[in-house]
């Protein structure tokens, strides 16, 4: 109950980009189209819960075992690069299809915020192995959510008569503010 | 001491990952044909899909390895089609170069309204509501989508209708994808006898509603010495292979529905 507990509040409650303003570059950049922007959200899907299980691997015994918590962050961004770059060459040769479906926004990912975020946030919070995978997935899922969300509103956006000062990004951002002030609407929530 | 330990341990993590990396790139090496970069370069790089694969990147492949003709993208000029078949080690051969033809004459002036509609200036808004304001609702709204999409210039809306200047068209298709009423269609360049309508409704039905639509009367078909246009579904079909541009079905439709060059018959 607890782990439900845990994914839902990083899934919608604590959104990682309506509430923590975390990978909002990929937000705004990848959300054109709603085909593309579940490509990118399974994509950060699986590289935020594989860099999740590195780092956290990487913290408890390096890191910890010799003092250095504070190289946290340079340390995570170096694993997270190879990791990705790792990833992609083994999806290139071993699973052409895969990778044409998520190849492009792998190398968009590599040391996005959101990745990091997720990585520092489980270290910082203590979470044990299982809620650290628990958050990564659910926050990971809540970019989806939200990316794809955004994508049905722009293409919306598109046929619109939007004023000419506000065409284009402009507009796009006014609508992720308003989305936000809507995800608002879960702070709060228990279970 | 401290620093030591960060380095060395930074350090070590860095050489590792790099390592790893190097391994990966020998175990996991994929082989690209040099072919690929290099018919990959030549083209445009527009990445307008009309060659009917994913982007340029996606011809190039197909082109490497055989599955596409070395003149498949029809943005490309002749001249690029050739530095291809170089490197492909073949000959270009001839295109028949198509272009896009807005197949619908229902000008503002023309067209008869059902209602008068205000909303937003877009072909898709329009003919969400009841099809578009214009009686007919296979033709052309003329609110400018097309033209909004072309690349390249090649598209006016005059006078509530778009029109597509053949020589700036690069048949990328995209105006064909975009239009929600689908009424371009391809044409070959060198033709000049084209059915201006898309309306296959009977006779009487389209005259209610355009006075410059295609009614499917056969007089066209009956007059034609080259058996080269049809009436199908009560739509006139120019047969491009058959047609030689005599305009006699030009000159004989009782609508004025098929677009010719009349000045060709002077000329002769």
């Amino acid at each position: 109950m607890e782990l439900f507990s845990l994914f839902v509040t990083s899934f919608i409650v604590n959104n990682i980009i309506f509430m923590q303003f975390l990978g909002v570059c990929p937000f705004l950049g990848v959300s054109k189209k709603i085909d593309t922007s579940v490509g990118m959200g399974i994509a950060v899907i699986f590289v935020i819960t594989l860099a999740a299980v590195i780092t956290y691997i990487i913290q408890k015994t390096v890191l910890e075992n010799f003092g250095l918590e504070y190289l946290q962050t340079i340390a995570f961004i170096l694993v997270i690069a190879a990791l990705v770059q790792f990833v992609e060459m083994f999806l290139k040769k071993s699973s052409p299809g895969l990778y044409q479906a998520l190849g492009v926004f792998l190398p968009l990912i590599t040391t996005n915020c959101a990745v990091l975020g997720v990585v520092i946030l489980n270290i910082t919070k203590e979470y044990n192995f299982v809620e650290a995978m628990v958050n990564s997935v659910g926050t990971s899922a809540g970019f989806l959510l939200a990316i794809v969300l955004f994508a049905g509103v722009r293409e919306k956006i598109d046929t619109a008569d939007v004023p000419e000062a506000l065409k284009g990004s402009s507009i796009a951002l006014v609508a992720a503010g308003l989305m936000s002030i809507a995800f608002l609407g879960f702070s709060g929530l228990k279970i | 001491m401290v620093i030591i330990k960060a380095v060395g341990v930074l350090g070590g993590l860095g050489i590792l990952a790099g390592a790893l990396l190097a391994v990966a790139s020998k175990i996991f090496h994929v082989e690209v044909d040099q072919k690929v970069i290099e018919v990959r370069n030549i083209l445009p790089g527009a990445n307008c899909g009309a060659c009917g694969f994913p982007g340029c990147d996606g011809l190039a492949n197909a082109i490497a390895e055989g599955k596409a003709p070395a003149n498949a993208c029809p943005v490309a000029n002749k001249e690029k089609h050739e530095q291809i078949a170089a490197i492909m080690g073949t000959t270009a051969g001839e295109t028949d170069k198509k272009v896009a033809h807005v197949i619908c004459q229902g000008c503002d002036s023309v067209a008869k309204k059902k209602f008068e509609y205000e909303g937003v200036k877009d072909c898709k808004a329009a003919a969400a509501i009841q099809g578009g304001d214009k009686s007919c609702d296979k033709g052309c709204l003329g609110y400018g989508n097309c033209k909004v999409v072309c690349d390249f210039d090649a598209i006016e809306i005059v006078d509530g209708l778009a029109i597509i200047d053949k020589e700036k068209c690069t048949s990328c298709g995209k105006c064909l994808e975009e239009c929600p009423k689908a009424v371009i269609t391809w044409v070959p360049y060198k033709n000049n006898v084209i059915v201006a309508c898309n309306n296959k409704d009977f006779g009487k039905a389209v005259k209610d509603v355009c006075t410059v639509g295609c009614i499917g009367c056969k007089i066209c078909e009956k007059n034609c010495e080259f058996d080269a246009i049809h009436v199908k579904d009560n739509l006139a079909k120019v047969d491009y292979d058959k047609c030689t541009h005599c305009m006699v079905c030009v000159q004989k439709c009782p609508t004025k529905s098929i677009r010719g060059d009349l000045t060709v018959i002077e000329s002769n």
